[in-house]
């Protein structure tokens, strides 16, 4: 899981976050001034400072925030001048956008605010509909508006082009001021809440971002997303009552608190409508007291009333947003924030601690128990009373209770400092717990006052106040003002009281002076946020050890326990012990002899004769160590036939492959061998309980590998391959693989599974190996081997890691039109069933369907599916002629049937070699194939975010093969497929099915310098690439293996793509120069099998695209790598008819290094 | 960096070259040939001893032949401790191989006077040694697991240790005892740790109370924590050259070993995590 982060801030007004893996509270040191409030999102925190402006935090990313601004310059044809600015009177602008209504020139665009920067100038973009155009961009018609083509005809009387030019958000993990409308907004703020980001995925990055001003009305921000993170106006939302503050959900929900204590929920919220529509109103959950503070997830309401109570709300769903009753929890509460996955933090009312509640599931979303978050915050140790300016500005962020209210004085008008540190530094503490100043729903500095004890706040303690304090912010209240001197007159009479408290708060006192981190000195919060941060029930977090364990297990992450030296005088002394007892003794006799070994059980077996069905048969495994002391074994599967016993048996070297097949009406298995693989029909098998059939399947890889001589971790050269359910599969290729006439058969290639859940593998010939999840996550490889259902010895330990991965699951709903009733849910007796999978055959409703395996599990609930290609219409419907036919998204006169996709999460928790590389989702990878020259020379490895970004990573090198970052490659159009050849020759697909070349990337220029534009196969999208030595495949949308011809080293791009197969769905070309395919259709002796492993024959230097396929494991592949696999075949040399040898002589000669690089 | 698995199949396949020779006293119709071979240390005796036997018996007369039993330089080797642990703490720091007598008669002087050992030189069946075997698995797992575990096992996955050990097949014994190592991460480790401490000075036969893997505070225990706890007197005192070597498997883990990691690396087929305590050598 990545890291996040969960934000708070203190009573004196200070910012700050605690990562998910961290174990201290970072103080936010950028912030000028102090906040009152924050709410946080996971790419930003949106916060309320004392200036009562609102200030955005953006974290930094990779991935810049560019924002493309353009325009189109409009030409009309007349005979004297040719093309020409002058337009008649009814056309448009001669600079305009791209309806033409609206004028725009060059120079009328200005950058939103002083938070943007311009990147470039403006340019004319020379790519039209996935074409490269003429040099100067522009596309022609008969008149405006009409169809453009990039070609001139003689009828063209009109052309335009587009201008481009970027700008880009710089104010990156800062507090950066939104600019105020000051017309539209005459009172300050005084809370805001964000959330929304699940109603609609589009635009990416969108939040709706909810504000109270001081008045009680509410504003909605328009128009955040992630190309505007600071959106652009605010609008105000009708209301029936005065807000004190709201709360907004990462879905659909919105709650406000009323002044008179009762709460409104917002309704109307969709994807349409993100601003919602009307308030429903909700009674506080006690009759007399009435609510003061709510807090709302995705699925939940929680509620605090003024006597502290916490309530949660029962029956809070979209289709209910108000829910049906409240339940009173345990715990008195001051605060209460709901972040991501419904988990629930609080700020304690007396302690004012921040609380997280545990055990917050989607089954039971009110928890269990409130715990306390006790983490040191940065700098606690470093605590002084120096009494330097600088520094003391720094140790009042640590002192916290005890002379930290005027801080915030101090730091708010800077001239203040000359006079209040020194002052107090000497002074005694007070037990705390007194002066905790009260934070409700009105502005927190002004309750810092009317909280205080009587007398304390008057205004004659601010004449009398020992600190003269300079001139002021006029934004800064009085109030403000009165607090600092407030408190240092209370710290002077603390002097006082000191002689007569009572014993107990002495004892305190010089507790806390000996400890600085004892109970009464932990911080005081006053707001917390957790929308940002990403954390569920399972998550392991360090947030609630005592301070003494956090030192410890800080100390220990510094000497991990691979490093530690106990475990290095382990293996040392064991290995000395092998030298010492047993090196010189090798030829004395065992004293148990190996004997053959049964392990035996029953199952049920898919017979291979028809009809095709599960029988019950035993199954047995006999282990026994072969003649040159390998093991070996055999596979038995005893059945009956027509009352007769009979059995099946396979040899255990002869396996080439276990593959798991859970569904959740059979826990089961295929094995395949040679022959199995060209019948595509393996043995199946099947165990009454997965338990069962890990054990087996763990078994019977360790006996493969074993037989094999295979163990540890794969090899470099290692070929990867990923089936379509995630498994993955690694390959270790034989020197012969690629061998030249005479290849090793790819049906006898040994696969062994490797634990984790992929979409995508690439890896490169060094052993840098990076994948990607479903939900795009990118993982690098951790060198481990296992995971998954190995557990035990088939599974290394330290490089093991949990893996998530997440995805959809889709079913369709189906109408047909009538005249009567329009269109129902009442179809033709010969449609389709009218809840279906995607073919409409299989009747699936969103009740009976369940997740992929019972591996996966449900985490979201159905929602229609917008993002289906063809597009949709406002309900998400497609509509079409006919079942089956082509779906459209908007309604004609031909469309009698119409069909909408719903979609629903499901998630994976599995184990494996693999180690997160946030923040960025991925789509496609690359990495340079060939080998390195050392180990700490940088690899060139290039990616695609699934937004289409083309990124470049640095800093990847055999050791460090995650990389450090991200550098970010401009390009106008979204990517998805990216593939980088053993010379550096980088080629890419862009979402419109063009081809592009990158020009001039070299070790001094990794990213390159300009895109390339190749026109793609006529008439074909492309949308993937694979380069490999010098060779360049792509693959089609419609199945098409094309080939690269004429690149020479001088002229890369090469000239024309050549046909070279159908039937292709993924290609992969390595440094040899070689080509694997996964095809589709692939006939065996016994069935046809979809999605195999291929492998070109007879690629040769002089005839790089091959003569024929040979076909290996399938079908359900849907990936595979082989860019690992360097290792140069030996050399065969043919016979030549002159030649009098009569036989080929092998020569042994093997050149296994690097190939052309 | 090796892996943790490494240490689990260097601890399994740890052999102690041997030499055995008949007693002296025995009759014999010729000279009996000493007898080499590789003792696996977490085996016991008997398992392993078969082939010594059919040697041995071709050179005597059966009426001369009572039980088997062995014998190390006047100490009489217990049937039910394993292998490694009677080489370490009797035969440490020796020239190797590891010279064992072998004895077939009872009343020889040296067993006369020490007739209690009877019961612990003879053992008439494998079936002994399995009970003894599955005895002890089930004791660690109590203080493991509360039992848990086992109790959750089939008989068959019983069979299955026990055939692993007897069989010295690794993978098969491993197969169903990784989820004997098993734990809640968020424990830290196991209930107890299971421990034996054996020391030659002693009368006692071994040293066995509850220990957990983590102090109450949450720090992790280490084998200087449990020897400071259990035998003290084994640790060095400040300044004082080291009189006793703490010895698992052969060899002397640093005292600041975790416990935990111990127990799941360096435990017995039995489940047990066998210190020896000796006399550091004079030379």
């Amino acid at each position: 899981m990545p890291v996040s982060l969960l934000w708070a801030v203190d009573v004196y007004g200070r910012v700050y976050s605690l990562s998910t893996a961290g174990q201290q509270w970072e103080q936010c040191r950028d912030a000028q001034m102090e906040f009152k409030r924050v709410t946080a999102a996971q790419q930003c925190c949106w916060g309320i400072a004392c200036d009562n402006n609102i200030y955005l935090n953006v974290h930094a990313s990779d991935l810049p925030v560019r924002y493309q601004e353009e325009t189109y310059e409009n030409q009309r044809w007349n005979p004297v001048d040719g093309f020409s600015d002058r337009l008649l009177p009814s056309d448009r602008w001669q600079l305009s956008d791209v309806t033409g209504l609206q004028h725009q020139p060059l120079d009328n665009f200005r950058l939103p605010s002083s938070s943007w920067e311009w990147e470039g100038d403006w340019y004319v973009d020379e790519n039209f509909e996935g074409e490269p155009t003429e040099k100067e961009g522009w596309s022609y018609a008969i008149d405006f508006p009409a169809t453009y083509t990039k070609d001139k005809k003689w009828n063209s009387c009109v052309r335009r082009r587009r201008w481009l030019r970027y700008r880009r958000y710089k104010a990156m993990d800062t507090w950066a001021k939104i600019p105020s409308q000051q017309t539209t907004l005459p009172d300050p703020f005084s809370d805001i809440s964000c959330g929304g980001w699940e109603i609609n995925e589009e635009p990416r990055g969108r939040l709706s971002l909810w504000a109270v001003s001081l008045q009680g009305k509410v504003w909605f921000r328009e128009g955040i997303y992630h190309h505007n993170p600071e959106g652009s106006l605010w609008e105000e939302v009708p209301l029936p009552g005065e807000v004190v503050q709201i709360s907004c959900g990462p879905g659909d929900l919105v709650w406000a608190v009323l002044w008179e204590g009762q709460l409104i929920v917002r309704e109307g919220i969709g994807r349409d409508c993100p601003k919602g529509t009307s308030w429903a109103m909700v009674d506080s959950p006690s009759p007399d007291v009435g609510a003061t503070h709510v807090a709302v997830g995705v699925n939940v309401v929680w509620a605090l009333t003024k006597d502290n109570k916490v309530w949660f709300r029962r029956g809070v769903n979209s289709h209910n947003p108000c829910g049906s009753g409240w339940i009173s929890m345990v715990g008195e509460m001051i605060m209460i924030n709901v972040g991501l996955n419904d988990q629930v933090l609080a700020i304690g009312s007396e302690d004012r601690a921040v609380y997280f509640r545990q055990g917050v599931t989607s089954s039971e979303l009110s928890g269990k128990t409130w715990k306390v978050i006790s983490v040191p915050r940065d700098g606690d140790r470093s605590h002084s009373s120096a009494s330097s300016l600088v520094s003391d500005v720094e140790s009042d962020t640590e002192k916290g209770s005890t002379d930290g209210a005027s801080c915030i004085i101090t730091s708010s008008s800077p001239e203040s400092f000359v006079d209040a540190p020194t002052e107090h530094s000497d002074q005694p503490i007070e037990t705390p717990k007194s002066r905790i100043p009260k934070v409700t729903s009105d502005s927190f500095i002004s309750e810092l006052v009317s909280d205080r004890g009587p007398g304390k706040t008057s205004r004659e303690v601010r004449s009398a106040g020992p600190a003269s304090v300079g001139p002021l912010d006029p934004q800064w209240s009085n109030v403000d003002l009165e607090e600092a001197q407030g408190q240092q007159a209370q710290t002077g009479a603390v002097v006082d009281t000191a002689d007569t408290s009572s014993l107990s708060s002495v004892a305190t006192f010089t507790l806390a002076m000996e400890d600085p981190y004892g109970v009464d000195e932990h911080p005081m919060w006053a707001w917390v946020s957790g929308g940002g941060c990403s954390v569920d029930s399972h998550t392991q977090l360090n947030w609630f050890n005592s301070m003494v364990q956090s030192v410890q297990s800080m100390s220990l992450s510094v000497t991990p326990a691979q490093t530690a030296a106990w475990r290095k005088q382990i293996f040392e002394q064991l290995s000395e012990r092998t030298k010492r007892e047993m090196d010189n003794f090798r030829h004395y006799e065992q004293a148990i002899e190996q004997s053959v070994w049964v392990k035996k059980g029953t199952m049920q077996w898919w017979r291979d004769w028809k009809p095709h069905k599960w029988i019950d048969v035993h199954f047995a495994l006999e282990q026994f160590s072969g003649p040159e002391g390998n093991k070996d074994g055999i596979l038995f599967i005893y059945y009956n036939f027509y009352e007769e016993k009979k059995y099946l048996h396979a040899f255990v070297n002869e396996v080439t492959i276990l593959v798991p097949v859970l569904n959740d009406s059979k826990h089961s298995f295929a094995i395949y061998t040679p022959e199995r693989t060209k019948q595509r029909w393996p043995i199946r098998l099947s165990a009454a309980t997965e338990l069962e059939m890990h054990d087996w399947l763990a078994l019977l890889s360790v006996s493969c590998c074993d037989s094999r001589g295979i163990q540890g971790p794969p090899s470099k050269q290692a070929i990867w391959s990923i089936t379509c359910k995630g498994d993955i599969f690694v390959s270790e290729p034989s020197l012969s693989l690629e061998a030249m006439p005479y290849p090793t058969p790819c049906d006898q290639m040994f696969w062994r599974q490797v634990g984790g859940h992929l979409r995508v593998v690439e890896c490169n010939s060094i052993g840098i190996v990076w994948g990607i999840g479903y939900d795009h996550t990118a993982w690098v490889y951790t060198g481990g081997y296992g995971g998954g259902f190995f557990q035990g010895l088939a599974s290394s330990t330290d490089n093991i890691y949990t893996q998530v991965d997440v995805k959809n699951v889709y079913i369709y709903e189906n109408q047909r039109w009538n005249p009567v009733t329009g269109y129902t849910n009442r179809g033709l007796p010969t449609d389709r069933y009218m809840w279906s999978d995607a073919s409409g055959l299989h009747e699936c409703t969103k009740t009976n369907m369940k997740p992929p395996s019972p591996h996966w599990t449900w985490v979201s609930d159905w929602t229609i599916d917008y993002s289906v290609s063809g597009g949709t219409d406002k309900e998400g419907w497609q509509y079409a002629a006919d079942f089956p036919a082509s779906y459209h998204g908007h309604k004609t006169m031909k469309d009698f049937v119409r069909r909408r996709r719903w979609a629903r999460k499901c998630k994976l928790t599995t184990t494996g070699p693999w180690q997160e590389v946030p923040p960025i989702p991925l789509s496609d990878v690359t990495i340079l194939p060939c080998a390195a020259q050392s180990s700490v020379d940088v690899v060139p490895l290039w990616a695609i975010s699934n937004k289409g970004d083309v990124l470049c990573r640095l800093g990847v090198t055999a050791l460090t093969p995650a990389g450090s970052s991200w550098l970010h490659v401009g390009t106008d159009q979204p990517f998805k497929s990216i593939s980088i050849g053993a010379a550096s020759q980088v080629w890419a697909i862009a979402r419109d099915g063009s081809a592009f070349y990158r020009g001039s990337v070299s070790s001094q220029s990794p990213a390159g310098d300009c895109w390339y534009h190749i026109p793609s196969p006529s008439k074909q999208k492309l949308k993937q690439v694979s380069v490999g030595r010098t060779s360049v495949y792509t693959v089609d949308e419609n199945g098409n293996l094309w080939y690269r011809q004429g690149v020479t080293p001088s002229y890369p791009q090469g000239s024309s793509w050549e046909h070279i197969s159908n039937n292709v769905r993924k290609v992969s070309a390595g440094p040899l120069d070689q080509v694997w395919i996964i095809a589709d259709k692939v006939q065996g002796s016994h069935s046809l099998s979809c999605g195999t492993v291929c492998h070109r024959l007879g690629v040769q230097p002089l005839e790089p695209k091959g003569q024929s396929w040979d076909y290996g494991i399938g079908g359900g592949w849907d990936h595979i790598t082989v860019r690992g696999n360097s290792m140069e075949p030996p050399r065969v040399h043919l016979p030549s008819l002159t030649e009098r040898t009569p036989l080929p002589v092998r020569n042994t000669e093997i050149n296994s290094s690097a190939v052309g690089c | 960096m090796a892996d943790d698995k490494d240490v689990l199949r260097d601890v399994w396949f740890g052999r102690i070259p041997t030499c055995f020779t008949l007693n002296q006293d025995e009759v014999t119709e010729r000279e009996a040939e000493p007898y080499y071979l590789l003792l696996p240390r977490v085996s016991y005796l008997p398992l392993v001893t078969d082939k010594v036997k059919k040697h041995f018996l071709k050179v005597m007369k059966a009426e001369d032949v009572e039980e088997m039993w062995l014998e190390y330089e006047g100490t009489p080797l217990k049937w039910h401790y394993p292998i490694g642990v009677l080489f370490d703490l009797h035969a440490s720091n020796t020239v190797l191989p590891w010279s064992i007598t072998v004895h077939f008669k009872f009343f020889c002087p040296l067993v006369a006077k020490k007739l209690q050992y009877r019961d612990l030189l003879h053992c008439t069946s494998n079936s002994v040694i399995e009970a003894h075997f599955m005895s002890s698995i089930k004791e660690a797992d109590a203080l493991k697991h509360k039992s848990q575990v086992v109790n959750d096992m089939q008989k068959k996955d019983h069979k299955q240790l026990w055939m692993g050990l007897q069989n010295d097949k690794f993978d098969q014994f491993w197969a169903i005892n990784r989820k004997l190592m098993e734990y809640p991460t968020e424990e830290g480790g196991f209930r107890y740790i299971p421990f034996r401490i054996y020391q030659t000075m002693s009368d006692r036969p071994f040293i066995q109370k509850l220990f957990r893997p983590v102090s109450p505070e949450g720090n992790v225990h280490t084998l200087g924590d449990l020897l400071k706890e259990m035998y003290p007197a084994a640790l060095p005192n400040d300044g004082e050259q080291k009189r006793y070597q703490v010895v698992i498997h052969g060899i002397e883990p640093l005292l600041e070993t975790p416990l935990q990691w111990l127990s799941e690396h360096l435990s017995h087929p039995d489940n047990f995590l066998h210190i020896c305590v000796i006399p550091t050598p004079t030379d």
